[in-house]
Formats: C-alpha cells, sequence, structure tokens
C-alpha cells in the first residue's frame, strides 16, 4: 500500500483553493476566501472595474476598512472630521463610495467595527484557519498565526480578486522556523520576531512561506503569534503561519463571526486536520533558541538591523549601505544605545496595538510619569480595543503618566494621517518599519516591544525594560 | 499597458541595498486615487532637500537631461509595502526595467503587471552593472538575454506566463476570467463556504 506524502501546513491550505493547477506555462488559480481591502490601495481598483463595466463577484467574501488616512483625533462624523489634506479626505470619501456603490461592508467612521484591516479580522472572527486572506497590503501576513495563508497583494491583484475572486499565483517554497525553549520574563513575541529577522536577515524569507513551530510558539499568546506573523514580510517571507491549536480555537469561539453551532463543530473537524504532518517535508530549516533572548532594539533603517537593547551597535567596515544606516539614524559603530535620549514613543500599529500590548505598557505607566521631553501616543488597533481598554482603566493609566490617548489607526506607523515624527527627531516605536522616513521625513525610528517603548518613555532614553518588570 | 519586446537604454544605478518601497515612493504621496502622474514623487526623499530644493548630488538629479529605462539597484530592491504605486512612480518616470540581484515578492509581481521588466541577474553580474554605471544595454524579453555594450550577452530567468503577459501587454485579469468555469466548479464542489 502506498502512503500518503506527509503535508505541510502550508501545502494543505494550497492544495485546497486550487481551481487549476499551475504548469510550466501557466500560474495555478487560487480561490480566496477572505478579502479585506482600505482606503490607500484600492481606488484604482475599482476604477478598473468600472472602466470595464465588471462587479464584484462575490459581495460576502470583501470586508472594507479605513484606518491609513483616517484621523485618531475623536471625531464624530465624517462631516466634521480634520483629515490631514484634501487628497486624504478624497480618499476616503472614494472608498465609502466604492463600497456604497459595489454593495460592499463598510467600516466606516461610525462603526464600532472600526480598526486597523489586520486587527479587525481577527477580532471579528473573519480570520479563521485554513482560509486564504488576502488584502492590499504587505502585512496581511498576520493573520497566518490563525493557520490561514494569508499575504499582501497589489492593487492589480485587488481587481482580481474583487472581479474573480481569485488570484493568479506560482507555488511558494516553504520554510520552517523552529524556536526552542521558552521567552525569558520581560522578553516578548516582538523581541523574538526582531531576533528572527535579525538572524535571517531583509530578504531571508523571500520566495518563501514560512511556519513558525516549537515550544515558544505553542506556549504563545494568539496576540503573540499575530506579532510575528505579522513581520514575517520584514523578511521578505511571502507569509508566515502558524498551526492552529487550542489556543486558537479559543480566541475564536466567542468571536461575532465566527463559525456557530454545528458550523463550529464541522470547521473545528477541518481545522483541526490542518497542522503539518509528522515527518512533512519544508524546502529549508531554521533553529532558534529562545532562552537566549533579551529584549531587542533595531538600531538601523530596516527591520534585520537588530541587536540586544544592552547591546553595542556592531562594527561593519566598507559596508556603503550600513555606514548610510547608520549615518541617517546619527549613531555610531560599536556605540550602546541604552541611554539615547528619544523625543517620541508610539504605542500602536498592526504589529502591537492589541490590548494586551496596551496592557503590557500599561502594566509599566501604571503610577508613573513619562520624561517631559517624550511625546507618546497610545494608537489602540481598533475601535474595540479602545472600548475594552477604557473599561479596564487603561486610558487612565496611560493619560495620567503623561501620554496621548487616541482613536484607532495606522497613525504614526506611516505617518499617513498627519501623525508623524517631526525630522531628525528620535522615536522608539511598536511597529513594524524603521525604514528612513517612514514615520514622517527625515525621521528616526527604533522598533522595540511595548515594554520597551513605554520603559523608554518613562527614562527618556532607550531602555531595558526589565527594570520595570518584577 | 503597451507590449514590450526590447528594451534599450543606458542603465541609472542605485548601487544602495535593500531600498525598500517606502524610499521608492514615500507615504504620504499614497493620498492619490489615480494610477498617473507619480514619477514626479518617485525617490522624493532622495531627490529633494526638506526645504523643497533640488538634492543635485542625487543621480537622478544629475543626469536630467538623459532618458533611463533601466534602473540598476542593489540586492533586494522593492522590500516593504505592497503599494503598487511604487511601479506606477518607476514606470510614470519611465523605466521599463529593474534589474537587481533579488527583487522582493509582492513589488516582483506588482512591476509584472504594469509592463516593468523585474530582471534578477547573480550577484557577479550586479556588481559588473553597478561598476560600469551609465553603460547602454539591449534587453530582448523574448529571448530573456542582456547584451552588454561589449557584446557580451547573458540570459535571466523569467516566469514563462510573465514573459508573454509583459510581450503582449496582457492584463492577467483576461485570463483568470476565460477560466470561469473552473471557478464555477470549485464553488460548487467545496466541501464548506467561507463566511
Ligand atoms: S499599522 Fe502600519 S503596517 Fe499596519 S496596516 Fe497600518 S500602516 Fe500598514
Amino acid at each position: 500500500m502506498s502512503q500518503i506524502k506527509p503535508k505541510t501546513l502550508f501545502e494543505k491550505v494550497w492544495k485546497e483553493h486550487i481551481v487549476s493547477e499551475e504548469t510550466l506555462a501557466n500560474p495555478a488559480i487560487l480561490y480566496i476566501d477572505l478579502h479585506l481591502i482600505h482606503e490607500v490601495t484600492t481606488p484604482q481598483a475599482f476604477s478598473m472595474l468600472r472602466n470595464n463595466n465588471l462587479d464584484v463577484r462575490k459581495k460576502n467574501l470583501t470586508i472594507g476598512t479605513m484606518d491609513h488616512s483616517t484621523p485618531t483625533l475623536p471625531v464624530n462624523n465624517f462631516k466634521d472630521i480634520e483629515i490631514a489634506g484634501a487628497d486624504a479626505a478624497n480618499q476616503v470619501r472614494t472608498m465609502i463610495k466604492n463600497c456604497n456603490d459595489f454593495g460592499l461592508e463598510l467600516f466606516d467612521f461610525d462603526s464600532i467595527n472600526r480598526g486597523i484591516v489586520h486587527v479587525i479580522g481577527p477580532e471579528l472572527g473573519l480570520t479563521q484557519p485554513g482560509k486564504t486572506i488576502v488584502c492590499g497590503d504587505s502585512h496581511t501576513s498576520t493573520h497566518g498565526a490563525f493557520g490561514a495563508l494569508a499575504f499582501g497583494i497589489g492593487t492589480t491583484e485587488v481587481g482580481h480578486v474583487l472581479a474573480t475572486q481569485c488570484l493568479l499565483q506560482r507555488k511558494p517554497k516553504t520554510l520552517s522556523i523552529e524556536v526552542l525553549g521558552s521567552l525569558k520574563n520581560g522578553v516578548s513575541a516582538k523581541d523574538l520576531i526582531l531576533a528572527i529577522i535579525g538572524k535571517i536577515g531583509v530578504d531571508g524569507g523571500t520566495g518563501y512561506v514560512m511556519e513558525y513551530m516549537g515550544e515558544a510558539i505553542s506556549s504563545m499568546s494568539m496576540e503573540g503569534r499575530m506579532t510575528m506573523c505579522n513581520m514575517s514580510i520584514e523578511a521578505g517571507a511571502k507569509a508566515g503561519m502558524i498551526a492552529p491549536d487550542d489556543a486558537t480555537y479559543e480566541f475564536l469561539i466567542d468571536k461575532p463571526r465566527s463559525p456557530k453551532k454545528e458550523a463550529w463543530d464541522k470547521a473545528l473537524k477541518r481545522w483541526k486536520s490542518l497542522p503539518s504532518d509528522e515527518g512533512s517535508i519544508f524546502d529549508k530549516i531554521i533553529t532558534i533558541d529562545a532562552n537566549k533572548l533579551e529584549p531587542m532594539i533595531t538600531f538601523g533603517t530596516n527591520p534585520g538591523m537588530v541587536i540586544g537593547v544592552n547591546d553595542p551597535v556592531p562594527i561593519s567596515e566598507n559596508d556603503a549601505a550600513f555606514s548610510k544606516a547608520i549615518d541617517y539614524m546619527q549613531i555610531s559603530p560599536g556605540e550602546t544605545l541604552h541611554n539615547k535620549p528619544i523625543d517620541v514613543v508610539f504605542i500602536g500599529s498592526c504589529t502591537n496595538s492589541r490590548l494586551s500590548d496596551l496592557q503590557e505598557a500599561a502594566n509599566i505607566l501604571k503610577d508613573r510619569k513619562i520624561s517631559d521631553d517624550v511625546t507618546m501616543l497610545v494608537v489602540p488597533g481598533s475601535q474595540k480595543i479602545k472600548r475594552d481598554a477604557e473599561a479596564i482603566g487603561l486610558d487612565k493609566i496611560f493619560k495620567k503618566a503623561g501620554a496621548q490617548w487616541r482613536e484607532a489607526g495606522c497613525s504614526m506607523c506611516l505617518g499617513m494621517n498627519g501623525d508623524t515624527v517631526d525630522p531628525g527627531k528620535l522615536s522608539v516605536s511598536t511597529s513594524n518599519r524603521n525604514f528612513e522616513g517612514r514615520q514622517g521625513k527625515g525621521s528616526r525610528t527604533i522598533l522595540a516591544s511595548p515594554s520597551t517603548a513605554a520603559a523608554s518613555a518613562i527614562e527618556g532614553n532607550i531602555t531595558d525594560p526589565r527594570r520595570y518588570i518584577t | 499597458m503597451e507590449g514590450l519586446k526590447q528594451i534599450k537604454s543606458r542603465t541609472l544605478v542605485l548601487p544602495n541595498k535593500d531600498i525598500d518601497t517606502d524610499q521608492i515612493i514615500p507615504a504620504r504621496f499614497l493620498t492619490t486615487t489615480s494610477k498617473n502622474g507619480l514619477g514626479k514623487h518617485l525617490f522624493h526623499d532622495w531627490r529633494y532637500h526638506d526645504n523643497g530644493e533640488k538634492n543635485t548630488d542625487f543621480i537622478l538629479n544629475k543626469n536630467q537631461n538623459e532618458t533611463f529605462e533601466i534602473l540598476v539597484a542593489g540586492n533586494n530592491f522593492g522590500c516593504g509595502s505592497s503599494r503598487e504605486h511604487a511601479p506606477w512612480a518607476l514606470t510614470d518616470y519611465g523605466f521599463k526595467a529593474v534589474i537587481s540581484s533579488k527583487i522582493a515578492d509582492i513589488f516582483k509581481s506588482n512591476s509584472l503587471k504594469n509592463g516593468l521588466l523585474p530582471i534578477v541577474v547573480n550577484d557577479e553580474v550586479l556588481e559588473e552593472l553597478i561598476n560600469n554605471p551609465n553603460i547602454e544595454l539591449s534587453i530582448s524579453i523574448e529571448n530573456s538575454t542582456i547584451t552588454f555594450p561589449d557584446k557580451k550577452v547573458i540570459s535571466y530567468e523569467i516566469d514563462e506566463f510573465s514573459k508573454y503577459c509583459i510581450i503582449e501587454g496582457i492584463d492577467q485579469l483576461g485570463f483568470i476570467q476565460r477560466n470561469n468555469e473552473a471557478i464555477l466548479k470549485f464553488e460548487e464542489k467545496r466541501e464548506w463556504t467561507p463566511r
């Protein structure tokens, strides 16, 4: 009897969604189960539909939100909101019109469900194991934390999905990242993913779907897993995935849009068959020891330029890119960055804006004050998280400490809505990209965990958070 | 999108590695609802000083009277966001090909849908191109080859389907639509329905 070839999680989800197999001449046609859209990467796709007289094929599989260009200062209704510039306002208006015209569900300004696109999918229970999920946004990889195959696409492809619910795809390779041991107190999922990107480089995952596994991952919260998968794209990976397990099901069971009753039982049965089979083969394998990790920070202008919070900036001679990066950051090789004065702290973004992230920061800020020299923004990932945080008094802790408590959105992660870091200013940010000018022209960004960001806000310089964690 | 068979141009070289999409076009220029006119923001923060004046040291400003259709860039070009505004800005400026030793996945896929040819060469070839800027290359898309000024010819790899689409200027949507029967069948026989 011939044995069935063991398959990886990715291979199972891929195979289940093939409308037609790839050949040398043609890519595969892949069916998409959930399409998330936001205001920045969709207008040209809707124009394409209009120009070609096309409709949206499966209206119930596309969900819209507004997050990138939207203000984070309180708004009562759309007429009064202050949007950063006429173009951004036009973009938001276009999004509303497009969703209305094509009959798509949109979480508008007055919706309690509005939030960052990658935060609301899981929060609503739309993100589920085994689904194919796409969005015109690279951090779509976040949803892989539930065992979904989720990846970012361009605007032309947004048009393809709207019109056909399908995408043309070549099958990517697989990379397993096994994390042995467990994270020490004060070291979080953010530190782990920064360490991984530091190890494999910002192009280390290019062409691959990564699957995270091992003790440190199975004992990690869903929020932590989302942080990990979110930043897979920063290593260049097509997607990041984690096998669904009891933590996944527990997270999903009471979510508003997750399957109910018999549908739940059926789904659960299907989901339980998804984890990679014993003996399944990956194209590449990487192992990392979690026991050894310290809180991590970035020092350069890409997320692969990473050091332990107490370590010196490396010395790298004859590397033009390295010199350019540290010149931009105004730091020197060999220098340690703890005690470096900072100007801004940003807690937010689809990487670290969930309730547990805010709680982590609040634990440190409780009954303390941030430095007078620091401006601090706390921006919840969704309006629901905002409400939940307020219900347990986190907003008061932040405000009392001297931080600003805002409405949900991308905010200072990319500074499109006017929340920016001024030229030359140094920011410690829980977001995912420290590219030149990412948080505003000339801004300098240090990526870190919520704990490190909070501790740094108190001290007014880059700080090892373990000083504040008992 | 027009079909593209041959590109003949001098190269513009940006040797930096890991050039991300935020450098190709910064986020604050993404508030547009059209694809057009983004060339003026291409590499904006490298091209212009904070006061809005041109940075005359930046390569794109040095060779203003020449048109370049081929961009040579350091390893891992186009990493970062999925914004299709990046290839839109490059093509609007006039580029038809980008050559690097690694090109980020989403950027590559976006480029192929906009008549911008992403060519991946090995480290050695890239080094040669970086060390010899502003040389005239002839790229044949049909033969998947690059011809150097000294007549040296190297071949590069490109997915057959993408090659066909670039040459014919075909929008891939039509290909999916022609498979509508298969999509309907897939939807019908699925064991579960999303949502
Ligand atoms: S929070 Fe930042 S990374 Fe996430 S979707 Fe918004 S802009 Fe993109």
